[in-house]
């Protein structure tokens, strides 16, 4: 207790960084989220639960939380791969490769879908050869899949990526040197040390994958109870002028997808407590 | 590739003092600290096989699709004065925004990393929100909060401020959406890193600016060019928030993503390749000079080392 | 500790820079916009429109700025902004200071009536033909050779016949094709409501793909080449024809369609603001001149001058042509009864996924 006391008072700037981290993040999001959830305050409870219950958008949470999860499970074991591949191998092309992981953020989400549907409609470069084999993409929950993977790609890669670089190679080599095989020392001594970042990576692909928007569109087809996606109801709402509608799904989402952050930095904290 | 690693472990578990007996410490040593070839070879091709189908693909779109018509045809389309305004505009908003997330991140990595407080958890996931909102929850909420029909409109309006449909609409949303990203990428690294190093350098009698600059800057530096680059990215790539709050006029308020969506719906697939295939480049450019700068890093440290 | 000055030290003061720079620039811009505000013979609109009529006033703002000009001594300059209807409606409503809206269809501009009260309920009558100075209809796109052999609505809900249409939800050109259907429907059933929901809900089980704009729409038909039929604008089936695939596809001309009013309106709160009342006015009933009439005839929409149109009948075929007004009882009513939520479109989504 004492020493945990005595470490607080020498660092400085606690005072300084959280007072700006609390006034940016308040400023630019905090308020205006408070604000949209009073709004959403001033309608009935009837009127809410009707328009989150809906036949039509449970089916698009199913889809969208189901889709964000897959996605984002395919970009952890993906995602780790690449990092450590691109960290720890030296390989021809290695750079352009690393340059390219960013590409999911570069490209506008409507050039992406866009992209993507060229790429996986049967008529595309890639489509066409899937359905040989009677594998469908665009136009499916799979293409909703592919899409979401697509956008959170570079998440996992790059929290793990500085983790990894920074991961001193003398721990490895201590515990080699302790007579750990390679197995054992990556399951003892690098996977607890990238634990935390992996599932950051974990948290922030599924979360950016629930609210996407953009390239979804192009390659799901849209089609009410089977491929249509949560924030494209939301959009359909907001066009007709239903805000209430719209800002109802949208605090439900906004709701749970808290929630699972909150689990995720939980379990993060957890661990990193117990192994600090 | 079975057999000499089989070979190498009899000899290993033979323990005695030959002349092999070097060679052999020296492979069971690579064994202990480094993946066998083959491994290597397997994961270095799954992984070139996730990039190839997901990244080279969608990129040889892109770039096919700008340049099919020919150099000239690409000019052209970037010298439209509505792309070159869109172009402006992109710029003038990263210029913006950027900075301002920057210092947020470091802020925030710092406040989070360094200190033990209660409910931390929840300001870590209050972080990562931004990125649960879906964009277009994004532009709803401002333009419920400053639309004309919204709580501040009449007020803004009797002060003639614009915010939405306007400049400021667009950099606050994409403010908003690329909040989390340096903070997101420098919080781990810092967790993990700890904080023995400020300790020592501040009970060594350094103030705490001095700590940061020569202690704690140099440690985050490739967390902290990573996520400068991730969120310079996004900023120029947002595309649904913007679209609800930008009102799309025409050389006006349309970023490059909006004028790329007009591009395609008028029919116009070359020309919305080729403003698409700048953008991918602008975004590279960055990458580009973080390899530089990189590659001088470690030309630094072998000359020291030498 | 004596620590000479450190780099990291040179990329702060950038960074200041830039933020400074940045600051700087946002600054400088508004600044040229209100200077330019400032000039009296320089006049700006907005025009607020939808999707497919960006080709037609790219050119009309040419030929109402060379007309403005001669007649009033002043320059003007037109901004466009273009998207979906029902979107484009609702970022006026929610404060984008447009002039003059040119939307798909009435209801988008009721609602800055109902919504905004920016304009009089009666704005629909303040200038011809319901405010529309230029119609369309909806007709069949279909594949070159006509392989499916699409010569009406009756075989859309044939089992081997794929539709593409946009998604009545977001669309104002869905709902054209929504109403199309329907009202189609009604006149072969004799207006039996539950066999024209039968008939409806059956093209929509054999629609593959919503997409969210007509545009959206057109681009999965000749690009994706997904589907056998596309429900469109007659004038953006045209454009497809012309621009995107010469020889591709053919239009097929139903014996009956609704005729399809997108109307025009000037914002009257906007201009009051702006003092723009008398250029806005002017731009809107400039099109209805004869030459604003050719040149919406020579971007597919069919004129409401008679002599135009008969001067450009061979774009124009002749078909059987109902009004949202005569079989709907107008846009407000159709809007209630079939688009909104539970509305009879949610019905048939609801018959088609039935659990």
């Amino acid at each position: 207790m004492s020493i945990t006391l005595a470490r607080r008072r020498v660092i400085p700037g606690f005072g300084l960084t959280m007072g700006f981290t609390l006034l940016y993040m308040g400023l630019i999001f905090l308020v205006p989220v408070g604000a949209f959830l009073l709004y959403t305050t001033t309608m009935s409870w009837d009127t809410f639960w009707h328009a989150v219950t809906q036949r039509q958008v449970v089916a698009s949470y199913k889809l969208s939380f189901g889709g964000s999860l897959i996605a984002a499970t395919i970009n952890l074991f993906f995602g780790a791969l690449l990092a450590w591949v691109l960290v720890r191998y030296r390989f021809p092309g290695k750079r352009l490769i690393d340059a390219l992981v960013d590409l999911p953020f570069a490209l506008p989400t409507a050039v992406a879908g866009i992209a993507l549907v060229t790429l996986y409609a049967s008529t595309g470069w890639v489509g066409q050869y899937l359905e040989l084999f009677g594998v469908r993409v665009a136009y499916t929950q799979l293409g909703v899949v592919v899409a979401l993977t697509y956008i959170g790609l570079p998440f996992v890669v790059r929290t793990v990526q500085p983790v990894l670089e920074d991961l001193e190679a003398e721990w490895e080599e201590a515990s080699a040197s302790l007579g750990a095989d390679r197995f054992t020392t990556i399951r003892r001594v690098i996977f607890p040390a990238l634990f935390p970042a992996l599932l950051t990576g974990y948290a922030l692909a599924f979360a950016r994958a629930l609210g996407e928007y953009g390239s979804v569109v192009f390659i799901s087809g849209n089609l009410p109870f089977r491929t249509e996606i949560t924030p494209l109801l939301i959009v359909a709402k907001a066009e007709q002028y239903d805000y209430h509608g719209a800002a109802a799904i949208g605090t439900v989402m906004l709701v749970v997808a808290f929630a699972m952050l909150l689990v995720i930095n939980g379990l993060q904290w957890w661990t990193s407590r117990r192994h600090g | 590739m079975n057999t000499s690693n089989q070979a190498a472990s009899e000899v290993d578990r033979a323990d005695t003092p030959t002349a092999s007996d070097n060679d052999a410490l020296a492979k069971r040593w690579r064994r202990a600290t480094e993946e066998p070839a083959w491994l290597k070879v397997t994961l270095i091709t799954v992984a070139l096989a996730f990039v190839a189908l997901f990244l080279v693909l969608p990129l040889s779109v892109v770039l096919f699709g700008a340049f099919e018509r020919g150099i000239a045809t690409w000019l052209e389309a970037i010298r439209d004065p509505d792309a070159l305004s869109a172009i402006r505009l992109t710029l003038l908003i990263v210029a913006i925004v950027v900075p301002l997330n920057t210092l947020f991140g470091i802020a925030a990595a710092w406040a989070i990393a360094k200190f033990e407080f209660r409910g931390k958890p929840i300001l870590i996931s209050l972080i990562d929100m931004p990125f649960a909102i879906s964009p277009v929850v994004v532009g709803l909420i401002f333009v419920i909060l400053f639309g004309s029909q919204g709580w501040l409109g009449p007020w803004l309006a009797a002060h003639d401020l614009r915010i939405i449909f306007a400049v400021p609409g667009i950099v606050i949303v994409i403010a908003f959406g690329t909040l989390p990203f340096i903070a997101r990428e420098l919080i781990p690294l810092m967790q993990q890193q700890g904080k023995e190093e400020e300790e020592a350098s501040l009970t060594l009698g350094a103030s705490g600016f001095k700590t940061f600059w020569h202690v704690t800057l140099p440690n985050i530096k490739w967390g902290l060019i990573y996520g400068i680059i991730l969120c310079n990215a996004r900023a120029m790539g947002e595309f649904g928030a913007v679209a609800v709050v930008s009102g799309r006029i025409r050389g006006e308020t349309n970023t490059v993503p909006l004028h790329i969506e007009v591009l395609y719906n008028e029919y116009m697939f070359t020309a919305a390749f080729a403003v698409s295939s700048l953008l991918t480049g602008l975004a590279l450019v960055t990458i580009a000079i973080k390899s530089v700068v990189e590659w001088q890093d470690e030309r630094r440290q072998r000359r020291a080392a030498a | 500790m004596n620590l000479t000055a450190p780099p990291t030290l040179w990329s702060l003061s950038k960074l200041t820079a830039s933020i400074l720079i940045g600051g700087a620039l946002l600054g400088a811009t508004l600044g040229v916009s209100s200077h330019a505000q400032a000039q009296p013979e320089r006049v700006e609109l907005l025009n607020v429109s939808y999707d497919p009529t960006r080709e037609f006033y790219r050119a009309y703002n040419q030929l109402f700025a060379e007309h403005w000009r001669e007649g009033h001594d002043q320059e003007v300059t037109v901004r466009q902004s273009h998207g979906g209807s029902g979107s484009q409606g609702r970022s006026v409503i929610d404060g984008i200071d447009a002039d003059v809206v040119t939307l798909a269809l009435a209801y988008d501009i009721d609602a800055l009536h109902d919504r905004g009260n920016l304009i009089p309920d009666d704005w629909q009558t303040r200038l011809p033909h319901n405010s529309s100075p230029y119609t369309s209809t909806i007709v069949l796109l279909v594949r070159n050779g006509n392989p499916k052999n699409i010569q009406g609505w009756d075989d859309l809900i044939r089992d081997d016949v794929e539709v593409i249409t946009p998604n009545p939800k977001t669309s104002g050109g869905a709902r054209w094709n929504f109403l199309a259907l329907w009202g189609y429907g009604l006149e072969q059933f004799d207006g039996d409501e539950e066999q024209t929901f039968d008939f409806v809900r059956q093209v929509f089980e054999n629609v593959p793909v919503l997409d969210s704009g007509a545009r959206g729409a057109t681009n999965t038909f000749v690009q994706r080449r997904l589907g056998d039929v596309l429900l469109a604008w007659e004038n953006e089936a045209i454009l497809s024809v012309e621009q995107l695939g010469q020889g591709d596809f053919e239009i097929v001309v139903p014996e009956q369609s609704i005729l399809a009013e997108p109307p025009v309106a000037v914002v009257d709160a906007n201009v009051e603001r702006k003092g723009t009342r008398d250029v806005a006015e002017g731009y809107l009933e400039y099109l209805y001149s004869d030459e604003a009439q050719a040149l919406a005839a020579q971007h597919y929409y069919r004129p409401i001058d008679e002599a135009v149109l008969a001067e450009y009948a061979d774009t124009f075929p002749s078909l059987e042509l109902f009004t949202i007004d005569e079989v709907f009882g107008g846009w407000r009513e159709a809007q209630a009864r079939f688009f909104n939520d539970g509305g009879v479109f949610d019905e048939i989504l609801e018959a088609i996924n039935a659990p």
